[in-house]
């Protein structure tokens, strides 16, 4: 049944990334018959453009989006709860491969994946949404993730990212070319061909200018339409692989309480969040979200009081929304899931000795990766030893113990 | 002559569909099988990590050799029925009873707040009730697996190249001990 799914959004996919694709070829072109009398010339030059891009995306681009975001790989050592959760959700999806995990030492709650197929993907959390999460919504949030990473999307928002780029580069440079450099060419052209030729420059013009302005917003609507239905799908695999949607929908709903913004998040990474790292308020079918509202999400995951599988998140959308989102081919054949129960670690009311802890165990997460070394004093004190720190030796401040520096 | 063309392309058509449902059917029954093999590593590691907790909370002098034993028994009886292959029925049997009887043990370290302390315990806990989780999850993309493989086998026109193929239908895995079903609760507070 996943297997339907993953094929007919490939189709659906398919259309959305054409479209794109003629958005970019049509500003090819008029930037071509603009600046080189030559609609080829402008193909080309898009078309070039449009290939570097993409090597450049397929080689390096989850490395390059992890380190825009400060991410930062941990092995099992370094945080075992998470990373058995991703090992749980990796048996539970079927991946062949458990994903590389990253943490963002960043007080705001968010999570992404990235990568370009299921042996080359990442999943990402903030520190701050680790020390958050109980152990239910924690696998709920990385069973999304990995929701992107089997339905493929991740490949997808890659592919749409390198269009979408390249479209606002190409509308950038053209538009400042026209303004500022532009002027002489225009003027240069209209002289060569005498008289006849200004209507068609000045036809030709327009159309530039508008496709210049045009063509970056289509395709960031575009872009934001295909992340807004592909958070629906995750949510929907999600609840399958744990069989447990209050899992999410308990972490949707802290993720909505938080206002930190993500820091070194921007407009084109947006789309790749669990959700959306600018947006506070949600508001209800705005074209320019790149996630839909929480709230809809929460409410949704919780009116699946009959089952896990898709057909019971399909009939939940349907109820809170009035229309589908699992395409067809998905459902044929899907059996009732049921739903497991709530597992011991997370009852109604968390006890505060557990969040103590869990932000203890961030905490020291984070110490550990940015080098410091820990030294627990007797007296109770634990001594943090930052990495330039040279002498062999520290004294307690506490108790006046003598420690010697761990290497 | 124009005939035989079209009547010899029909033929490479149907020919090419046949083998890419068979091809789909294989990767699906491969999938089921490798499905079922994780399971076994699942609970490899289980009965791997079981002699390090016993050791751990050996330690605790006054701590009731009875559980520690039944847990113990219970993986020797787990490990012989998957070694000596009595059958996946009563291999689940053995496991069921290993669970309940590791069960049991978290319950009765509730009373050892100074093993609740211990570092080397809580790693020890947090790994096994990971394996547990993992071995449910195993088992839940297991019958996933089977699902997609036998919806496959039964629709058409797939069924017709199944048939022809000899795929036979997979077996669901079911939870068999009562105990089992119900997933162990432990308050860790």
């Amino acid at each position: 049944m996943i297997w339907e799914q993953i094929r007919s959004n490939t189709v659906r996919s398919a259309w959305l990334v054409a479209l794109m694709g003629v958005i970019l070829l049509a500003l090819g072109y008029v930037i071509g018959l603009f600046f080189f009398d030559s609609a080829i010339a402008g193909l080309i030059i898009a078309l070039i453009v449009w290939a570097i891009m993409n090597l450049v995306a397929f080689a390096q681009g989850d490395q390059i989006l992890l380190s825009v975001a400060g991410a930062r790989k941990i092995s099992k050592q370094d945080h075992p709860r998470l990373y058995n959760v991703v090992e749980e959700m990796t048996i539970a999806s079927g991946l062949k491969k458990v994903p590389d995990i990253y943490i963002i030492d960043d007080p705001a709650l968010n999570a992404f994946s990235t990568g370009r197929n299921e042996d080359h993907a990442a999943v990402a959390i903030t520190s701050g949404l680790l020390q958050k999460l109980n152990r239910d919504e924690l696998q709920g949030v990385m069973a999304h993730e990995i929701g992107h990473i089997k339905n493929r999307d991740i490949l997808l928002m890659m592919l749409l990212s390198v269009l979408l780029g390249t479209i606002v580069i190409l509308a950038w440079y053209a538009s400042r070319f026209m303004f500022f450099g532009g002027m002489a060419g225009g003027n240069r052209r209209g002289g060569s061909r005498g008289g006849g030729g200004g209507a068609a420059v000045v036809i030709i013009l327009v159309i530039a200018i508008a496709l210049m302005i045009l063509a970056p917003i289509f395709a960031q609507l575009i872009y934001f339409a295909v992340s807004r239905r592909r958070e629906y799908l995750a949510d929907a695999s999600s609840a399958l692989y744990t069989r447990y949607p209050e899992g999410l929908a308990s972490a949707l709903e802290k993720l909505g309480t938080s206002n930190v913004k993500v820091q070194r998040a921007n407009q084109a990474t947006a789309p790749l969040y669990i959700v959306n790292p600018f947006q506070k308020k949600a508001s209800l079918s705005d074209l320019t979200a790149t996630h839909p509202p929480l709230v809809e999400r929460i409410r949704i995951l919780r009116s699946m009081d009959g089952g896990a599988g898709l057909a019971e998140y399909e009939r939940a959308y349907r109820q809170v929304k009035g229309q589908g989102v699992v395409p067809a081919t998905a459902l044929s054949g899907a059996a009732a899931v049921g739903l497991r129960a709530a597992s011991a670690e997370s009852g109604p009311i968390e006890p505060a000795a557990e969040q103590v802890a869990r932000a203890r165990e961030t905490s020291d997460l984070m110490w550990r990766m940015n080098n410091y070394r820990t030294i627990d004093c007797p007296c109770g004190t634990r001594l943090r030893v930052p990495p330039e720190y040279r002498r062999p030796s520290v004294q307690c401040p506490h108790c006046g113990r003598v420690h010697q520096t761990p290497g | 002559m124009i005939a035989l063309w079209i009547v010899l392309g029909i033929i490479v058509i149907l020919l090419f569909i046949f083998i890419g449902i068979y091809n789909g059917l294989v990767r699906l029954r491969n999938a089921v099988k490798n499905a079922w093999a994780q399971i076994d590593v699942q609970l490899k590691r289980r009965h791997d990590l079981i002699p390090n907790l016993v050791e751990t909370v050996k330690g605790y002098r006054d701590f009731e050799r009875e559980t520690l034993e039944a847990v113990t028994k219970a993986r020797n009886v787990a490990i012989q029925a998957s070694q000596t292959g009595a059958g996946p029925a009563a291999q689940g049997k053995a496991e069921g009873e290993l669970s309940s009887a590791l069960a049991r043990l978290m319950v009765v370290v509730e009373r050892y707040p100074d093993l609740k302390a211990n570092t080397n315990f809580l790693a020890l806990q947090e790994e096994l009730s990971s394996t547990e989780n993992k071995i449910a999850f195993s088992r839940q993309y297991y019958n996933d697996s089977v699902l997609r493989y036998n919806n496959q086998i039964q629709m058409f026109p797939s069924n017709v190249v199944a048939g022809m193929g000899n795929f036979k239908q997979a077996e669901f895995f079911e939870v068999t001990a009562a105990a089992e079903r119900e997933a162990p609760k432990v308050s860790f507070s």
